[in-house]
């Protein structure tokens, strides 16, 4: 049984123009996919495409417009006081930028104390620093004691992200939504702090919706891949095969322009003409013909939806329904 | 942490030092005060006697007639050199000296001593008050941000702010004494022989309407400064963070709004408590509250040069050390504040 499972989602934002008149953008527009306990899914794909508001919309920070997301088989959407707080234990999140994610004026004990004390959980002062101390070394802060009393501005941008992810580890979740969380820092931390989300992933099977706009990043330790573009979820497999095996155009661009050490293999570079549209005038049909280098007619016209191409591939283009 | 307290302590010494030399300059360049006495029944020999007794009959600064900012007689440097009227000032400061009141003839520094306990109780009393409901009228303003509350609690403090202090004061000691039957003036009840509990009350009346229009004109600067930075820190991804983790509104406005909100709050309110002792001259004056603003309002008026210089240099250092508290107060309560 899949621990989330999201069916259909939209979150459209009404925006007011000068004159009056409405504008919807749809920043993420029909959403489907499920997690299993203990996976981890990566959510690829250029900024803007929505998947920063897809991971808010999971969290119930904002509100759906339509659509289900279930959690434990339990509609999670629109949930409220008692049951959604329930809810906050079991879905944590991880913010791109540990800069500006932890409060300056609170000690890193307090930050991580804190959901204990929300949630009513170990009251008892030895056992609450007992259990932010592991929390703080299963995020790979070692040793515990010495971070107890210090304060944000005094630690690195990677001791930051760590502290978040004990604080989001300390009410040991099920499922942990992380939004950029290495995009911020720098390579080589990068490494580190990948390395401690993997640690979690084996020891602790903690599923993960791991958002990123690096592929590179996504191959290292995710299961499945998505490729999100303008709000939908144009490819979903194993990581090994979109990888390897890509069938939408998008997908193998944007394989295509990863540097390769050895100048033997190097590829042909598909690059890709134009920005992403914009989310208010999503294009006709499929919504990436306007760039697609392969795009035929009837692309504009007909609006597809993600088919399978594989075991446990699925894609969604014209192209690939009709050979 | 000390040798902070020690430098920021020894900037406000120098500081101060500035204050007293401009001070004494402020008041030199006016010219001979003694011109200002014109009965007719002062022979030049009294007149003569008036300026030996307070000292104007020495040099300004030195004996070199060009280095002095009004002309002096140059008679006295042949006694003794060194014997200026500045050298009088600063060695009179030092004994904490200020003078003697052309007016009242009393020393300046009991008057002053006595005026500035009833200012600062009409600022404290009035500064709490605006501290008080301007921050919470601006947490609440921030937290339902762009709602009627919000809009209503917006032009309110706008308005209040806007209100010339004068007017405002004048319109409430109207209506107060008109409708409430509250005193029009002064401290307390003149010769009312009231003591203890009763006195308590009579000043509680009296001090009533100045401060509810020192507090309407200060929520509004408090309540707008408090709802913008709430805001901001609102819009933080901290503030998500503990969204995320299940904390309530309430929760997420008392532990990590309000307490990164107050730190502006608490430099402005610090710099404010400087310069209100100056500008409660328009509410003392209004409501004849003895307080050090009408002190100095009665002063310009009665060219009483000694109250003055004493009460400039008393509101100086009041600015001076309510810039070093509250940089001091900074350090406290930000700890991103290096020491040292």
């Amino acid at each position: 049984m899949s621990l989330l499972e999201v069916n259909d989602l939209h979150k459209h934002f009404s925006l007011r123009s000068g004159l009056g008149q409405s504008l919807t953008v749809r920043a993420v527009d029909g959403i489907s996919f499920d997690l299993a306990q203990g996976e981890v899914l990566a959510l690829v794909g250029e900024s803007g495409c929505g998947k920063s508001t897809l991971a808010l919309t999971l969290m119930n920070l904002e509100v759906s417009t339509s659509g289900k997301v279930l959690f434990n088989a339990k509609e999670i959407t629109g949930l409220k006081g008692r049951a959604l707080k329930d809810l906050r234990r079991e879905i944590q999140m991880i913010f791109q930028d540990p800069y500006e994610s932890l409060n300056p004026l609170m000690t890193i004990e307090e930050i991580v104390a804190e959901p204990l004390k929300v949630h009513g959980l170990a009251k008892a002062k030895p056992e609450r620093t007992q259990r932010v101390k592991k929390a703080l070394e299963d995020a790979g802060l070692n040793p515990a004691e010495s971070y107890l009393n210090r304060r944000p501005h005094e630690l690195s941008g990677g001791q930051r992200q760590r502290v978040v992810i004990a604080a989001a580890l300390v009410l040991e979740p099920s499922l942990l939504i992380a939004d950029e969380p290495v995009s911020m820092l720098d390579v080589s931390i990068r490494a580190e702090v990948l390395g401690v989300l993997e640690h979690l992933k084996l020891e602790r099977s903690v599923a993960m919706l791991f958002i990123t706009h690096d592929l590179g990043t996504a191959a290292h330790f995710a299961d499945r891949i998505a490729v999100m573009y303008l709000g939908r979820i144009v490819e979903l497999g194993e990581t090994k095969e979109v990888l390897e095996n890509p069938q939408h155009p998008y997908t193998q661009a944007l394989l295509s322009v990863i540097p390769v050490p050895n100048p033997r293999l190097r590829r042909k570079h598909i690059i890709l003409q134009g920005d992403p549209p914009n989310p208010i005038h999503i294009p006709s049909g499929c919504r990436f013909h306007p760039r697609c280098p392969v795009a035929i007619a009837s692309c504009s016209k007909t609006e597809v939806a993600l088919t399978s191409v594989g075991e446990n591939h699925q894609a969604a283009c014209l192209l690939l329904r009709n050979s | 942490m000390t040798k902070l307290i020690l430098r920021k302590l020894g900037w406000a010494l120098v500081t101060i030092a500035f204050v007293l030399l401009l001070n004494f300059f402020l008041f030199r360049v006016m010219g001979d005060p003694t011109r200002l006495l014109k009965d007719p029944r002062l022979t030049q020999a009294t007149i003569e006697a008036i300026r030996v007794r307070f000292g104007l009959d020495k040099p300004v600064i030195n004996c070199f007639e060009s280095l002095n900012p009004v002309k002096v007689s140059l008679q006295a440097c042949a006694v003794n050199p060194f014997e200026t009227q500045f050298s009088a000032y600063i060695s009179n400061l030092l004994k904490g000296d200020l003078g003697v009141s052309f007016h009242s003839q009393r020393p300046v520094a009991d008057l002053l001593g006595e005026r500035l306990w009833n200012t600062i109780l009409l600022i404290g009393a009035g500064q709490i008050l605006a501290i008080i409901i301007g921050v919470t009228l601006g947490l609440f303003a921030a937290w339902k941000a762009r709602t009627a509350l919000d809009y209503t609690a917006l032009i309110a403090s706008l308005a209040a702010w806007s209100l010339p202090t004068f007017w405002l004061g004048i319109l409430l000691l109207f209506w107060g004494s008109h409708y409430f039957g509250l005193p029009l003036g002064g401290k307390e009840t003149i010769g009312s022989g009231l003591a203890g509990w009763g006195r308590l009350v009579d000043i509680s009346k009296h001090l009533l309407l100045p401060t509810l229009t020192f507090t309407l004109v200060f929520i509004g600067e408090y309540m707008l400064i408090m709802r913008s930075t709430v805001l901001d820190v609102l819009s933080e991804d901290y503030i998500l963070t503990a969204k995320a983790k299940g904390l309530t509104t309430f929760q997420i406005l008392k532990d990590h709004a309000l307490r990164n909100a107050m730190l502006p709050i608490v430099t402005i309110v610090a710099l404010n408590l400087g310069f209100t002792v100056a500008g409660a001259i328009q509410i003392e004056t209004v409501f004849s509250w003895p307080g050090l603003g009408l002190t100095i309002f009665e002063a310009v008026g009665r060219r009483d040069y000694p109250v003055l210089q004493g009460a400039f240099l008393l509101l100086a250092v009041s600015v001076v050390l309510a810039n070093v508290i509250a940089d001091l107060l900074y350090t406290f309560l930000d700890p991103r504040v290096r020491l040292g």
